[in-house]
């Protein structure tokens, strides 16, 4: 056996200064050589650990055998019968600290690149004529309604018709896919490969109803008594949270669903082909530290301003973003003001913003989250000049669904009641899973739930009731 | 897609479309609203359900040309499509048996009025409407309006204090000597303003219908917030309706202009020379 390669192979990434006006992906992927090349790092373990990292329990170790031999299919086979959104996931799992934090190679060198690896193998199916085909069960005449279209509504349709349940997914927008379509920019997950992922989904016999707000359109008892035998519950958590500081309604100030959602999903950067508008500035600051702060501030550099902040209250090492999305925004680019925390907002005429009043952080003691508190240091106010604001400090369920659902019980944070393993609500034949259950979380952890919530759900049906 | 089933223009470039929508006409509410997109290219804009049948699983919209999506909407035609129209938004307006009440009905209000003040009617109160333009050929639907409310008052022009034709007999009104117990009110922000205005020294519960520019309608990107007796409202889902006596209006006024000056679209028919932050 050749000697093992410490390192991972490099994935081809757009030069810096060119994606920064651009919305093509900022990587490009492995080509079949770099592939192999990587999957070739792989050890085989008898015992792959990498397997349990992963939320949906991919067999990693089984996909990238076949992708070294050539075997494509297969290696589509493998990884589909346990994640239906491989193409998406590859892309932008937190990889770093599930699958791949757990790979033996990673103990002596980088581990192996599971994400890419899976991302290599979606996009060839998406691209080639080759369908994995799925044996589809006896319809076993149960119907279930999905609410969400999200990664958690997704794969918990997708994996209840594979049991040959009839599924339908209510979704309140005008497209499917939830914040893959409306949150995540196309440069870092292209909506031609959501949109193929979604269809493959719909291939399967799931019925997708768009432009229906669950709670306003039909209600969750109504569904029920419609001959539904049982709900599942993803549509997330949508509903922003502000700063709560004087002058936070000025113009020129949107919450990160409001600034992506007009770019991404009404895409604004392609106005006035498109008819939504984006009022954007030249300076800009994106108050947060997480993916969606660094894709705000991504897309505010790709719609043409000229300085774009990063405006975070802790210190670098605890920007809760990926550490690949802060590089790659430092490489475009966008100027980091951590420490520092806004504390309200000056407008000049026809109440536009034109400046962020902030004050200087230092770092205290570790608080309930572990991380070091910030603390606000008096006397060190000063005031940024910025005509545009992102607030990106995190979201909660929004509470249409509770307040129109007797019978569901809600935690303080707005989150659902639900059971951590079966994700089986306080409410009789409702499941519930996703972002709507944990607060805002990651695509895979709500993949997870929809999954484990569809096997809940299967053995209820099954079981006669 | 959403068919036209019918289209009629109620006056000049004010336009009433019938569509078909069964899942929102089975649920639909007076004061509650629709989101809709007219093509692929569209932008989301938020109108008014301003009257529902439930049997032929219709919905009724009457909007004013203005801009760019209802303009493109305008030109379409009965048998036409439309490619998304979501709803019922929003919480239904608050019927209940208050006495008197005055729902005071200006531009689109003219007819998404009609649905509230006959259920509030309906309810067992008694009902002042009260129909404003600034030019006699605005108003419209004013059949329909006084069916629904026990009596109607019409008004059209334009004084030097801009909206005194529309105070004016709300004004008579409210000093006529019969106790008022609401006043509704539907119109142009600064109508709407003006009206909360002047019902304030008699504290008479005066509730608006705001209409700050949305996104999505469900709660999910806060372009609607409206300030609220000092606490920030997300319109779509709070509202559309709240106190006016409440409301922060040049909050308001000025998040509605996020827009204007800043591209083709700032056409006089809304522009409205008094209004404070110009
Ligand atoms: C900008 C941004 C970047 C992110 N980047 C990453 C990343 O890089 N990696 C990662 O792993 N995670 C990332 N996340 C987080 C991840 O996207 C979410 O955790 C995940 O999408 C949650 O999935 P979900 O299915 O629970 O809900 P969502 O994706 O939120 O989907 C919920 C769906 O339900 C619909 N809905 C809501 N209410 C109703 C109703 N009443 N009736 C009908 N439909 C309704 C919504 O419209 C939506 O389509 C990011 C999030 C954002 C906002
Ligand atoms: C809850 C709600 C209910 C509404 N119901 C109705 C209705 O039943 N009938 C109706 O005609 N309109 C209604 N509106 C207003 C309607 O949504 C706007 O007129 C529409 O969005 C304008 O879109 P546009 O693309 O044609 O115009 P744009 O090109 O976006 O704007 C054209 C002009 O209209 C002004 N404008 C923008 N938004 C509004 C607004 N919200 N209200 C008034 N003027 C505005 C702009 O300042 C601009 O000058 C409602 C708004 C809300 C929030
Ligand atoms: S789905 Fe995510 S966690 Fe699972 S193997 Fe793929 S990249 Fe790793
Ligand atoms: S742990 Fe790493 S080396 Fe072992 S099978 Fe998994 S990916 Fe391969
Ligand atoms: S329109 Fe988006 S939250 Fe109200």
């Amino acid at each position: 056996m050749a000697k093992l390669n410490l390192n991972r192979v490099d994935m081809p990434i757009q030069d810096p200064k060119a994606r920064g006006r651009n919305f093509s992906e900022v990587t490009l992927g492995y080509n079949p050589e770099l592939s192999l090349e990587e999957a070739l790092r792989c050890i085989q373990c008898p015992k792959p650990l990498c397997t349990q990292g992963c939320p949906v329990g991919i067999d990693i170790r089984d996909f990238i055998k076949p992708l070294r031999e050539g075997n494509m299919e297969e290696a589509v086979r493998v990884l589909k019968s346990k994640n239906n959104l491989p193409a998406i996931c590859g892309r932008v799992c937190p990889q770093e600290s599930q699958c791949e934090a757990k790979c033996v190679v990673g103990k002596r060198g980088a581990p192996v690149a599971i994400g890419r690896l899976e991302r290599f193998v979606a996009d060839w199916e998406i691209n080639s004529a080759y369908k994995a085909h799925v044996e589809l069960p006896k319809p076993t005449g149960k119907r279930v309604a999905v609410i969400g279209s999200g990664p958690a509504g997704l794969t918990c349709g997708a994996d209840l018709a594979w049991r040959g349940h009839q599924v339908t997914i209510y979704e309140a927008l005008h497209v499917a896919g939830g914040v893959l379509v409306y949150g995540i920019p196309e440069f870092r997950l292209p909506k031609r490969i959501v949109q193929a992922e979604i269809d493959n989904i719909a291939a399967l016999g799931v019925e997708i109803v768009l432009d229906t707000v669950v709670g306003r359109s039909v209600t969750i008892d109504e569904l029920l008594a419609d001959g539904y035998h049982a709900v599942f519950l993803g549509t997330g958590a949508g509903l922003p949270m502000f700063l709560n500081v004087p002058g936070e309604n000025l113009n020129g100030i949107y919450s990160a669903n409001e600034f992506l959602t007009r770019a991404n999903l009404m895409k604004a950067y392609d106005f006035p082909r498109y008819d939504t508008p984006l009022k954007m500035g030249k300076r800009v600051a994106v108050v947060g530290g997480g993916n969606v702060a660094m894709d705000a501030a991504r897309v505010a550099l790709r719609l043409g301003a000229e300085q774009v902040y990063i405006v975070y209250r802790r210190s670098e090492v605890e920007l809760p973003a990926r550490h690949e999305e802060v590089e790659h925004a430092k490489e475009e680019g966008i100027i980091f003001h951590v420490l520092t925390n806004p504390v309200g907002f000056v407008g000049g005429g026809r109440g536009l913003v034109t400046g962020m009043e902030c004050i200087r952080m230092k770092l205290g003691e570790p608080d309930a989250s572990g991380r070091r508190r910030p603390i606000p240091m008096p006397g060190s106010e000063f005031l940024l000049p910025v005509d545009t604001v992102v607030v990106a400090l995190g979201t909660t369920p929004n509470p249409i669904i509770a307040a129109t659902t007797p019978g569901l019980q809600t935690t303080p944070h707005g989150t659902l009641v639900a059971d951590e393993e079966t994700g089986k609500t306080t409410k009789d034949r409702v499941w519930a899973g996703g972002d709507i259950v944990t607060g805002a979380a990651t695509v895979i952890s709500a993949m997870g739930a929809g999954k484990r919530a569809a096997a809940s759900m299967d053995a209820f049906l099954k079981g006669g009731a | 897609m959403y068919p036209i089933a019918a289209r009629e223009e109620l006056a000049p470039n004010i336009f009433l479309f019938r569509i078909e929508a069964p899942q929102v006409a089975r649920k639909a509410q007076p004061g509650q609203f629709i989101m809709l997109r007219v093509d692929e290219m569209g932008e989301r804009i938020p109108l008014t359900i301003a009257d529902f049948d439930r049997e032929r699983g219709t919905v009724d919209i009457v909007f004013a040309a203005v801009g760019r999506t209802t303009r493109k909407l305008a030109e379409l035609q009965k048998g036409d499509s439309i490619a998304n129209f979501v709803g019922p938004l929003g919480l239904p307006a608050e019927i209940g048996r208050f006495g008197t009440v005055v729902c005071v009905a200006v531009g689109y209000g003219m007819a998404t009025m009609v649905p509230i003040a006959r259920a509030l009617k309906e309810a067992g109160n008694r009902v002042i409407g009260i129909a404003w333009a600034r030019q006699g050929e605005y108003l419209f639907g004013l059949d329909r309006l006084r069916a629904a409310c026990s009596e109607l008052i019409v008004s059209a022009g334009n004084g030097a204090d801009h909206s005194s034709f529309v105070i004016q007999p709300l004004r008579q009104v409210l000093q006529g000597g019969q106790p008022i117990h609401r006043v509704v009110v539907i119109g142009p922000a600064c109508v709407m303003r003006y009206v909360s205005l002047t019902t304030k020294p008699y504290s008479i519960k005066t509730v608006v219908s705001l209409n700050p520019i949305m996104v999505d309608g469900t709660g999910m990107c806060g372009a609607c917030r409206v300030a609220v007796g000092g606490v920030t409202k997300f319109a779509c889902v709070d509202g559309p309706a709240f106190d006016g006596h409440l409301v922060e209006w040049d909050l308001l006024l000025a998040r509605r202009c996020t827009y204007t000056g800043n591209e083709d679209q700032l056409s006089t028919f809304w522009q409205c020379e008094h209004c404070a932050q110009w």
